[in-house]
Protein backbone atom coordinates (compact mmCIF):
# COMPACT_ATOMS: atom_id res chain seq x y z
CA UNK A 1 0.00 0.00 0.00
CA UNK A 2 0.93 3.91 -0.48
CA UNK A 3 0.82 6.64 1.75
CA UNK A 4 -2.99 6.91 0.96
CA UNK A 5 -3.63 3.41 1.50
CA UNK A 6 -4.56 2.70 -2.00
CA UNK A 7 -2.88 -1.51 -3.48
CA UNK A 8 0.23 -1.15 -5.66
CA UNK A 9 0.17 -3.82 -7.76
CA UNK A 10 2.97 -5.42 -9.18
CA UNK A 11 3.47 -7.48 -12.24
CA UNK A 12 3.04 -10.49 -10.65
CA UNK A 13 0.10 -9.70 -8.42
CA UNK A 14 -1.69 -8.86 -11.21
CA UNK A 15 -0.51 -12.21 -13.06
CA UNK A 16 -2.21 -13.87 -10.67
CA UNK A 17 -5.34 -12.45 -10.55
CA UNK A 18 -5.50 -12.98 -14.24
CA UNK A 19 -4.98 -16.22 -14.36
CA UNK A 20 -7.84 -16.52 -11.50
CA UNK A 21 -10.16 -14.53 -13.96
CA UNK A 22 -9.40 -16.94 -16.77
CA UNK A 23 -9.94 -20.29 -14.33
CA UNK A 24 -13.64 -20.81 -15.74
CA UNK A 25 -12.72 -20.00 -19.75
CA UNK A 26 -9.96 -22.73 -19.71
CA UNK A 27 -11.56 -25.95 -18.72
CA UNK A 28 -8.71 -28.38 -20.19
CA UNK A 29 -6.43 -26.77 -17.74
CA UNK A 30 -3.74 -25.14 -20.07
CA UNK A 31 -1.01 -23.73 -18.06
CA UNK A 32 -1.11 -19.85 -18.30
CA UNK A 33 1.88 -18.10 -18.72
CA UNK A 34 2.53 -14.50 -20.18
CA UNK A 35 2.40 -15.50 -23.67
CA UNK A 36 -0.46 -18.01 -23.69
CA UNK A 37 -2.91 -16.99 -26.70
CA UNK A 38 -6.38 -16.46 -26.04
CA UNK A 39 -7.82 -17.37 -29.28
CA UNK A 40 -5.55 -20.39 -30.33
CA UNK A 41 -4.87 -22.18 -27.00
CA UNK A 42 -7.82 -21.10 -25.04
CA UNK A 43 -10.36 -20.79 -27.73
CA UNK A 44 -11.89 -17.61 -26.08
CA UNK A 45 -14.13 -15.63 -28.84
CA UNK A 46 -13.98 -12.05 -29.09
CA UNK A 47 -17.71 -12.00 -26.78
CA UNK A 48 -15.92 -14.32 -24.14
CA UNK A 49 -12.85 -11.62 -24.36
CA UNK A 50 -14.39 -8.90 -23.71
CA UNK A 51 -16.72 -10.75 -20.75
CA UNK A 52 -13.49 -11.40 -19.64
CA UNK A 53 -12.14 -7.74 -20.07
CA UNK A 54 -15.34 -6.90 -17.83
CA UNK A 55 -14.31 -8.99 -14.64
CA UNK A 56 -10.78 -7.87 -14.77
CA UNK A 57 -12.45 -4.02 -14.62
CA UNK A 58 -14.40 -4.98 -12.14
CA UNK A 59 -11.39 -6.87 -10.18
CA UNK A 60 -9.44 -3.73 -10.28
CA UNK A 61 -11.73 -1.35 -10.68
CA UNK A 62 -10.56 0.45 -13.80
CA UNK A 63 -12.45 0.78 -16.87
CA UNK A 64 -10.84 -0.92 -20.34
CA UNK A 65 -12.30 0.48 -24.19
CA UNK A 66 -13.21 -2.31 -26.03
CA UNK A 67 -11.49 -0.40 -28.58
CA UNK A 68 -8.38 -2.04 -27.24
CA UNK A 69 -9.85 -5.79 -27.44
CA UNK A 70 -7.09 -6.40 -30.65
CA UNK A 71 -4.65 -5.66 -28.64
CA UNK A 72 -5.42 -8.20 -25.84
CA UNK A 73 -4.03 -11.34 -27.21
CA UNK A 74 -2.14 -12.82 -24.24
CA UNK A 75 -1.94 -12.40 -20.26
CA UNK A 76 1.05 -10.19 -20.88
CA UNK A 77 -1.27 -7.63 -22.70
CA UNK A 78 -4.19 -7.88 -19.62
CA UNK A 79 -0.88 -6.88 -17.11
CA UNK A 80 0.35 -4.06 -19.57
CA UNK A 81 -3.03 -2.63 -19.77
CA UNK A 82 -3.88 -3.56 -16.03
CA UNK A 83 -0.53 -1.42 -14.73
CA UNK A 84 -1.02 1.88 -16.63
CA UNK A 85 -4.77 1.84 -15.64
CA UNK A 86 -4.38 0.78 -11.79
CA UNK A 87 -1.09 2.46 -10.90
CA UNK A 88 -1.80 5.86 -12.73
CA UNK B 1 -2.02 -18.66 -44.69
CA UNK B 2 -4.73 -17.56 -47.40
CA UNK B 3 -7.45 -14.93 -46.33
CA UNK B 4 -10.03 -17.65 -45.30
CA UNK B 5 -7.87 -19.44 -42.98
CA UNK B 6 -8.98 -17.38 -40.31
CA UNK B 7 -12.70 -18.64 -40.41
CA UNK B 8 -11.05 -22.66 -40.35
CA UNK B 9 -12.76 -23.17 -36.74
CA UNK B 10 -16.03 -21.69 -37.42
CA UNK B 11 -15.94 -23.24 -41.18
CA UNK B 12 -15.82 -26.73 -39.16
CA UNK B 13 -18.52 -25.65 -36.69
CA UNK B 14 -21.01 -24.96 -39.79
CA UNK B 15 -19.53 -28.54 -41.26
CA UNK B 16 -21.74 -30.30 -38.25
CA UNK B 17 -25.18 -29.00 -39.81
CA UNK B 18 -24.44 -30.81 -43.25
CA UNK B 19 -25.46 -33.72 -41.27
CA UNK B 20 -28.94 -32.12 -41.47
CA UNK B 21 -31.54 -32.08 -44.45
CA UNK B 22 -31.83 -28.01 -44.28
CA UNK B 23 -29.00 -25.38 -42.89
CA UNK B 24 -31.01 -23.76 -40.20
CA UNK B 25 -28.49 -20.63 -41.31
CA UNK B 26 -29.14 -20.77 -44.75
CA UNK B 27 -33.06 -21.64 -45.09
CA UNK B 28 -34.68 -20.52 -48.55
CA UNK B 29 -38.13 -19.34 -48.38
CA UNK B 30 -40.13 -20.83 -51.85
CA UNK B 31 -43.69 -19.38 -51.40
CA UNK B 32 -45.27 -16.85 -48.67
CA UNK B 33 -48.40 -17.85 -48.35
CA UNK B 34 -49.21 -15.17 -45.43
CA UNK B 35 -47.25 -13.33 -42.76
CA UNK B 36 -47.31 -16.84 -40.64
CA UNK B 37 -46.88 -19.03 -43.53
CA UNK B 38 -43.84 -20.13 -45.74
CA UNK B 39 -43.09 -23.08 -48.05
CA UNK B 40 -39.32 -24.01 -47.33
CA UNK B 41 -38.04 -27.28 -48.89
CA UNK B 42 -41.46 -28.06 -50.66
CA UNK B 43 -43.30 -27.94 -47.41
CA UNK B 44 -45.89 -25.71 -45.72
CA UNK B 45 -44.29 -24.26 -42.92
CA UNK B 46 -45.58 -21.78 -39.96
CA UNK B 47 -43.34 -19.27 -39.68
CA UNK B 48 -42.38 -18.58 -35.83
CA UNK B 49 -39.49 -16.35 -36.45
CA UNK B 50 -40.16 -13.38 -38.63
CA UNK B 51 -40.27 -10.81 -36.47
CA UNK B 52 -43.37 -10.01 -38.23
CA UNK B 53 -45.24 -8.58 -34.81
CA UNK B 54 -48.03 -7.34 -36.22
CA UNK B 55 -48.70 -9.40 -39.20
CA UNK B 56 -48.57 -6.11 -41.59
CA UNK B 57 -46.73 -7.53 -44.24
CA UNK B 58 -50.04 -8.30 -46.36
CA UNK B 59 -52.03 -6.23 -45.18
CA UNK B 60 -54.24 -4.60 -48.02
CA UNK B 61 -53.36 -1.09 -48.07
CA UNK B 62 -49.83 -1.60 -47.39
CA UNK B 63 -49.53 -4.00 -50.74
CA UNK B 64 -51.92 -1.31 -52.56
CA UNK B 65 -49.46 2.08 -51.45
CA UNK B 66 -46.39 0.03 -51.83
CA UNK B 67 -47.89 -1.08 -55.33
CA UNK B 68 -48.48 2.73 -56.46
CA UNK B 69 -45.49 3.94 -55.19
CA UNK B 70 -43.68 1.59 -57.63
CA UNK B 71 -46.01 2.29 -60.77
CA UNK B 72 -45.74 6.49 -59.78
CA UNK B 73 -41.76 6.15 -58.51
CA UNK B 74 -40.28 3.41 -60.10
CA UNK B 75 -38.45 0.28 -59.11
CA UNK B 76 -35.79 2.83 -57.04
CA UNK B 77 -34.93 5.98 -56.53
CA UNK B 78 -30.79 4.99 -57.71
CA UNK B 79 -29.47 7.79 -55.71
CA UNK B 80 -28.33 8.70 -52.24
CA UNK B 81 -30.13 11.15 -50.12
CA UNK B 82 -28.16 13.90 -50.51
CA UNK B 83 -28.21 13.80 -54.27
CA UNK B 84 -31.59 12.64 -55.97
CA UNK B 85 -32.98 9.80 -53.73
CA UNK B 86 -34.97 12.19 -51.54
CA UNK B 87 -38.56 11.58 -52.72
CA UNK B 88 -41.61 13.68 -51.11
CA UNK B 89 -42.20 10.26 -49.49
CA UNK B 90 -39.31 9.99 -47.87
CA UNK B 91 -39.48 13.33 -46.48
CA UNK B 92 -43.25 12.30 -45.23
CA UNK B 93 -42.03 9.17 -42.81
CA UNK B 94 -39.45 11.46 -41.21
CA UNK B 95 -42.29 14.14 -40.51
CA UNK B 96 -45.08 11.57 -39.42
CA UNK B 97 -42.18 9.38 -37.11
CA UNK B 98 -40.91 12.28 -35.42
CA UNK B 99 -44.63 13.38 -35.03
CA UNK B 100 -45.83 9.69 -33.78
CA UNK B 101 -42.24 9.67 -31.21
CA UNK B 102 -43.09 13.62 -30.18
CA UNK B 103 -39.48 14.33 -31.63
CA UNK B 104 -38.61 17.43 -33.55
CA UNK B 105 -37.23 15.44 -36.37
CA UNK B 106 -36.67 11.92 -37.60
CA UNK B 107 -33.95 10.60 -40.44
CA UNK B 108 -34.69 7.92 -42.14
CA UNK B 109 -32.11 4.92 -43.58
CA UNK B 110 -32.38 2.10 -45.79
CA UNK B 111 -32.05 -0.59 -42.62
CA UNK B 112 -32.32 -0.62 -39.23
CA UNK B 113 -28.53 -1.83 -39.37
CA UNK B 114 -27.40 1.51 -41.13
CA UNK B 115 -29.90 3.38 -38.60
CA UNK B 116 -27.54 2.54 -35.30
CA UNK B 117 -24.18 3.23 -37.99
CA UNK B 118 -25.44 6.35 -39.36
CA UNK B 119 -26.26 7.71 -35.62
CA UNK B 120 -23.99 6.12 -34.01
CA UNK B 121 -20.56 6.98 -36.08
CA UNK B 122 -22.79 10.32 -37.12
CA UNK B 123 -23.11 11.78 -33.54
CA UNK B 124 -19.85 9.97 -31.76
CA UNK B 125 -16.34 10.45 -32.72
CA UNK B 126 -12.87 9.66 -31.42
CA UNK B 127 -13.07 12.83 -29.01
CA UNK B 128 -16.33 11.18 -27.46
CA UNK B 129 -17.45 7.90 -25.09
CA UNK B 130 -19.61 5.19 -25.45
CA UNK B 131 -21.23 3.22 -22.82
CA UNK B 132 -22.97 0.69 -24.45
CA UNK B 133 -25.11 -2.52 -23.16
CA UNK B 134 -22.72 -5.68 -23.08
CA UNK B 135 -25.55 -7.71 -24.82
CA UNK B 136 -26.13 -4.87 -27.84
CA UNK B 137 -27.08 -5.68 -31.34
CA UNK B 138 -24.09 -6.19 -33.96
CA UNK B 139 -25.14 -3.18 -35.21
CA UNK B 140 -24.25 -0.82 -32.18
CA UNK B 141 -21.07 -2.09 -31.71
CA UNK B 142 -20.47 -1.66 -35.15
CA UNK B 143 -21.69 1.48 -35.16
CA UNK B 144 -19.88 2.32 -32.10
CA UNK B 145 -16.90 1.16 -33.75
CA UNK B 146 -17.48 3.39 -36.55
CA UNK B 147 -17.24 6.32 -34.29
CA UNK B 148 -14.63 5.34 -33.60
CA UNK B 149 -15.90 6.63 -29.90
CA UNK B 150 -13.61 5.04 -26.81
CA UNK B 151 -16.35 2.34 -26.45
CA UNK B 152 -17.34 0.87 -22.57
CA UNK B 153 -19.40 -1.95 -21.70
CA UNK B 154 -21.41 -2.01 -19.25
CA UNK B 155 -23.05 -5.59 -17.45
CA UNK B 156 -26.28 -6.19 -19.37
CA UNK B 157 -29.19 -4.52 -18.61
CA UNK B 158 -27.62 -3.17 -14.72
CA UNK B 159 -28.20 0.85 -14.51
CA UNK B 160 -26.10 0.10 -11.22
CA UNK B 161 -22.96 -0.98 -13.37
CA UNK B 162 -23.31 1.75 -15.68
CA UNK B 163 -23.74 4.30 -12.96
CA UNK B 164 -19.96 2.83 -11.19
CA UNK B 165 -18.96 3.48 -14.74
CA UNK B 166 -20.03 7.06 -15.28
CA UNK B 167 -18.63 7.56 -11.74
CA UNK B 168 -15.34 6.23 -12.90
CA UNK B 169 -15.62 8.67 -15.53
CA UNK B 170 -16.80 11.77 -13.60
CA UNK B 171 -13.35 13.36 -14.14
CA UNK B 172 -12.92 12.37 -17.91
CA UNK B 173 -14.23 15.72 -20.40
CA UNK B 174 -15.61 13.77 -23.33
CA UNK B 175 -18.85 13.42 -24.04
CA UNK B 176 -20.77 10.77 -22.72
CA UNK B 177 -23.23 9.13 -24.71
CA UNK B 178 -25.12 5.83 -23.05
CA UNK B 179 -26.62 3.31 -25.74
CA UNK B 180 -29.54 0.59 -24.41
CA UNK B 181 -32.60 -1.41 -26.20
CA UNK B 182 -35.44 -1.90 -25.17
CA UNK B 183 -35.69 -5.07 -25.92
CA UNK B 184 -33.03 -7.81 -26.09
CA UNK B 185 -33.92 -9.43 -29.70
CA UNK B 186 -32.20 -12.65 -28.32
CA UNK B 187 -33.73 -13.13 -25.17
CA UNK B 188 -37.03 -11.09 -25.21
CA UNK B 189 -35.87 -9.24 -21.46
CA UNK B 190 -36.74 -5.63 -21.03
CA UNK B 191 -34.44 -2.72 -20.12
CA UNK B 192 -35.12 -0.98 -17.20
CA UNK B 193 -35.47 2.15 -18.56
CA UNK B 194 -36.77 4.11 -15.62
CA UNK B 195 -33.76 3.26 -13.98
CA UNK B 196 -31.23 4.13 -17.13
CA UNK B 197 -33.17 7.80 -17.67
CA UNK B 198 -32.60 8.45 -13.68
CA UNK B 199 -28.68 7.45 -14.13
CA UNK B 200 -28.15 9.23 -17.22
CA UNK B 201 -29.82 12.68 -15.75
CA UNK B 202 -27.70 12.63 -12.43
CA UNK B 203 -24.72 12.28 -14.55
CA UNK B 204 -25.50 14.72 -17.22
CA UNK B 205 -24.95 12.04 -20.21
CA UNK B 206 -27.27 11.71 -23.28
CA UNK B 207 -29.29 8.86 -23.80
CA UNK B 208 -29.78 6.59 -26.83
CA UNK B 209 -32.44 3.99 -26.85
CA UNK B 210 -32.95 1.49 -29.61
CA UNK B 211 -36.46 0.42 -30.01
CA UNK B 212 -36.08 -2.11 -33.03
CA UNK B 213 -38.15 -4.85 -31.10
CA UNK B 214 -40.78 -2.66 -28.98
CA UNK B 215 -41.96 -0.02 -31.77
CA UNK B 216 -45.35 -1.30 -32.80
CA UNK B 217 -45.44 -3.76 -29.63
CA UNK B 218 -45.24 -1.51 -26.45
CA UNK B 219 -47.34 1.90 -25.84
CA UNK B 220 -51.04 2.69 -26.00
CA UNK B 221 -50.28 3.86 -29.61
CA UNK B 222 -47.57 1.28 -30.09
CA UNK B 223 -44.80 3.83 -29.63
CA UNK B 224 -42.28 1.80 -27.89
CA UNK B 225 -41.25 0.61 -24.29
CA UNK B 226 -40.19 4.14 -23.05
CA UNK B 227 -43.59 5.67 -23.57
CA UNK B 228 -45.17 2.47 -22.16
CA UNK B 229 -43.32 2.98 -19.21
CA UNK B 230 -43.47 7.16 -19.35
CA UNK B 231 -40.24 8.29 -19.82
CA UNK B 232 -40.14 8.62 -23.52
CA UNK B 233 -39.47 12.72 -23.34
CA UNK B 234 -36.50 11.66 -21.40
CA UNK B 235 -35.02 9.86 -24.26
CA UNK B 236 -32.37 12.21 -26.29
CA UNK B 237 -32.07 9.67 -29.49
CA UNK B 238 -34.49 6.98 -30.38
CA UNK B 239 -33.26 4.22 -33.28
CA UNK B 240 -35.92 1.78 -34.71
CA UNK B 241 -36.46 -0.32 -37.59
CA UNK B 242 -39.39 -0.94 -40.08
CA UNK B 243 -38.05 -4.60 -40.90
CA UNK B 244 -40.38 -5.75 -37.48
CA UNK B 245 -43.80 -4.53 -36.99
CA UNK B 246 -43.73 -2.20 -39.77
CA UNK B 247 -43.59 -5.12 -41.84
CA UNK B 248 -41.28 -2.91 -44.64
CA UNK B 249 -37.94 -2.80 -44.74
CA UNK B 250 -35.67 0.84 -43.07
CA UNK B 251 -34.74 2.40 -40.01
CA UNK B 252 -34.77 5.35 -38.46
CA UNK B 253 -33.21 8.01 -36.05
CA UNK B 254 -34.99 10.53 -34.03
CA UNK B 255 -34.25 13.66 -31.35
CA UNK B 256 -35.21 16.72 -30.12
CA UNK B 257 -31.61 18.20 -30.51
CA UNK B 258 -32.03 21.29 -32.65
CA UNK B 259 -28.88 20.19 -34.30
CA UNK B 260 -29.58 16.58 -34.75
CA UNK B 261 -30.01 16.56 -38.98
CA UNK B 262 -26.65 17.88 -39.27
CA UNK B 263 -26.39 14.18 -39.10
CA UNK B 264 -28.10 14.48 -42.88
CA UNK B 265 -24.52 16.11 -44.31
CA UNK B 266 -21.88 15.04 -41.32
CA UNK B 267 -22.80 10.45 -41.03
CA UNK B 268 -21.53 8.87 -43.65
CA UNK B 269 -23.51 5.46 -43.71
CA UNK B 270 -26.66 8.15 -44.39
CA UNK B 271 -25.01 10.05 -46.81
CA UNK B 272 -23.33 7.65 -49.09
CA UNK B 273 -25.94 4.98 -49.84
CA UNK B 274 -28.94 4.49 -51.90
CA UNK B 275 -32.03 5.68 -50.26
CA UNK B 276 -35.09 3.49 -50.02
CA UNK B 277 -37.08 2.32 -52.89
CA UNK B 278 -40.42 4.38 -52.80
CA UNK B 279 -42.45 1.36 -52.51
CA UNK B 280 -40.83 0.08 -49.12
CA UNK B 281 -41.36 3.69 -47.61
CA UNK B 282 -44.71 4.14 -49.00
CA UNK B 283 -45.34 0.65 -47.17
CA UNK B 284 -43.75 1.97 -44.08
CA UNK B 285 -45.92 5.58 -44.25
CA UNK B 286 -49.64 2.96 -44.34
CA UNK B 287 -48.00 0.53 -41.46
CA UNK B 288 -47.30 3.37 -39.07
CA UNK B 289 -50.71 4.50 -39.31
CA UNK B 290 -51.82 0.71 -38.42
CA UNK B 291 -49.81 1.15 -35.82
CA UNK B 292 -51.14 4.39 -34.43
CA UNK B 293 -54.49 3.29 -34.89
CA UNK B 294 -55.12 -0.23 -34.45
CA UNK B 295 -54.48 -1.02 -31.05
CA UNK B 296 -56.67 -4.39 -31.56
CA UNK B 297 -53.82 -5.71 -33.47
CA UNK B 298 -51.17 -5.12 -30.43
CA UNK B 299 -53.66 -6.72 -28.18
CA UNK B 300 -53.79 -9.62 -30.55
CA UNK B 301 -50.11 -9.64 -30.16
CA UNK B 302 -49.97 -9.79 -26.51
CA UNK B 303 -52.93 -12.55 -26.07
CA UNK B 304 -50.94 -14.76 -28.77
CA UNK B 305 -47.61 -14.49 -26.71
CA UNK B 306 -49.02 -15.00 -23.52
CA UNK B 307 -50.38 -18.38 -25.28
CA UNK B 308 -47.14 -19.76 -26.37
CA UNK B 309 -45.42 -18.44 -23.51
CA UNK B 310 -47.33 -20.30 -20.82
CA UNK B 311 -47.98 -23.65 -23.10
CA UNK B 312 -44.14 -23.80 -23.62
CA UNK B 313 -43.47 -23.33 -19.98
CA UNK B 314 -45.96 -26.04 -19.35
CA UNK B 315 -43.89 -28.43 -21.60
CA UNK B 316 -40.95 -27.25 -19.26
CA UNK B 317 -38.95 -25.27 -21.51
CA UNK B 318 -36.78 -22.97 -20.03
CA UNK B 319 -37.88 -19.40 -20.88
CA UNK B 320 -34.64 -16.84 -21.09
CA UNK B 321 -36.97 -13.68 -19.79
CA UNK B 322 -40.50 -13.18 -18.35
CA UNK B 323 -43.50 -12.87 -21.18
CA UNK B 324 -43.04 -10.79 -24.44
CA UNK B 325 -43.56 -11.87 -28.08
CA UNK B 326 -39.59 -12.82 -28.29
CA UNK B 327 -39.55 -16.33 -26.02
CA UNK B 328 -36.25 -17.59 -26.10
CA UNK B 329 -35.93 -21.11 -25.27
CA UNK B 330 -32.22 -22.18 -23.55
CA UNK B 331 -31.29 -25.01 -24.88
CA UNK B 332 -28.31 -27.39 -23.13
CA UNK B 333 -25.80 -27.74 -25.48
CA UNK B 334 -24.99 -27.10 -29.23
CA UNK B 335 -25.98 -30.35 -30.52
CA UNK B 336 -29.62 -30.97 -29.15
CA UNK B 337 -30.09 -26.48 -30.01
CA UNK B 338 -29.33 -28.12 -33.48
CA UNK B 339 -31.13 -31.14 -33.72
CA UNK B 340 -34.22 -29.33 -31.92
CA UNK B 341 -34.50 -27.29 -34.30
CA UNK B 342 -34.57 -30.05 -37.21
CA UNK B 343 -37.36 -31.45 -35.36
CA UNK B 344 -39.20 -28.85 -35.60
CA UNK B 345 -38.71 -28.22 -38.66
CA UNK B 346 -39.78 -31.62 -39.92
CA UNK B 347 -43.36 -30.44 -37.75
CA UNK B 348 -43.77 -27.64 -40.10
CA UNK B 349 -42.38 -24.87 -37.40
CA UNK B 350 -39.99 -22.63 -38.71
CA UNK B 351 -38.15 -20.77 -35.10
CA UNK B 352 -34.80 -18.86 -35.03
CA UNK B 353 -31.73 -21.48 -33.93
CA UNK B 354 -29.02 -18.66 -32.48
CA UNK B 355 -25.72 -19.87 -31.70
CA UNK B 356 -22.63 -18.55 -29.50
CA UNK B 357 -21.63 -15.66 -30.15
CA UNK B 358 -24.70 -14.65 -31.74
CA UNK B 359 -26.53 -15.25 -28.46
CA UNK B 360 -24.88 -13.55 -25.19
CA UNK B 361 -23.40 -15.61 -22.13
CA UNK B 362 -22.24 -18.86 -24.48
CA UNK B 363 -26.16 -19.89 -24.82
CA UNK B 364 -27.88 -21.88 -27.63
CA UNK B 365 -31.27 -20.86 -28.39
CA UNK B 366 -34.53 -21.76 -29.72
CA UNK B 367 -35.82 -18.18 -30.57
CA UNK B 368 -39.88 -17.93 -31.23
CA UNK B 369 -41.02 -14.87 -32.35
CA UNK B 370 -44.82 -14.43 -32.13
CA UNK B 371 -47.27 -12.37 -34.44
CA UNK B 372 -50.90 -11.12 -33.75
CA UNK B 373 -51.74 -13.00 -37.40
CA UNK B 374 -50.94 -16.46 -35.95
CA UNK B 375 -54.59 -17.93 -35.46
CA UNK B 376 -55.05 -20.24 -32.04
CA UNK B 377 -55.18 -23.31 -33.90
CA UNK B 378 -51.60 -22.32 -35.69
CA UNK B 379 -50.35 -21.93 -31.68
CA UNK B 380 -51.83 -25.04 -31.23
CA UNK B 381 -49.88 -26.53 -33.75
CA UNK B 382 -47.07 -24.79 -33.02
CA UNK B 383 -47.15 -26.37 -29.05
CA UNK B 384 -48.13 -30.03 -30.26
CA UNK B 385 -44.98 -29.96 -32.77
CA UNK B 386 -42.70 -28.81 -29.42
CA UNK B 387 -44.45 -31.21 -27.05
CA UNK B 388 -43.75 -34.05 -29.64
CA UNK B 389 -39.95 -32.52 -29.97
CA UNK B 390 -39.96 -31.97 -26.70
CA UNK B 391 -40.73 -35.83 -25.88
CA UNK B 392 -37.72 -36.89 -27.78
CA UNK B 393 -34.95 -35.12 -26.90
CA UNK B 394 -36.27 -35.02 -22.64
CA UNK B 395 -37.24 -32.14 -20.83
CA UNK B 396 -34.64 -33.07 -18.88
CA UNK B 397 -31.96 -31.80 -21.14
CA UNK B 398 -33.35 -28.67 -20.24
CA UNK B 399 -33.40 -28.45 -16.80
CA UNK B 400 -29.80 -29.12 -16.56
CA UNK B 401 -29.08 -26.22 -18.99
CA UNK B 402 -30.77 -24.06 -16.24
CA UNK B 403 -28.84 -25.59 -13.40
CA UNK B 404 -25.70 -24.81 -15.70
CA UNK B 405 -26.45 -21.59 -15.63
Amino acid sequence: MDQEGAVIWTPEGVLDEIRSLLEPYNPNGVEISLETDFSSELNIDSVAAMNLVMEIEDKFAIDIPINQLPDMNTPKDLVDIVLVRVNK
Amino acid sequence: MGLFDKYNHIIDRHSKLDDFDVDPFNVCVERVISPTVGVINGQETILVGTNNYLGLTFEADCVDDAVKALKEYGTATTGSRIANGTYVDHVQLEQDIASFLNYRAAIVFPTGYQANLGILAGLADKSDTILLDADSHASIYDGCTLSGATMIRFRHNSPADLDKRLERLKDDKSNKLVVVESIYSMFGDRAPLDEFVDVKNRHGVSLLVDEAHSLGVFGDHGQGLAAEMGVGAEVDYTVGTFSKSLGAVGGFGASNHPLFETLRYTSRPYMYTASSSPSNVAAAITALRHIRTRPELRAKLWENAEMLYNCLSDLGYDICAPMSPIIALRMPDEETAIYHWNLLFKAGVYVNLALPPGAPNRTCLLRCSVSARHSSEQIGHIVDAFAKCSAIISPKAHQQAAVAL
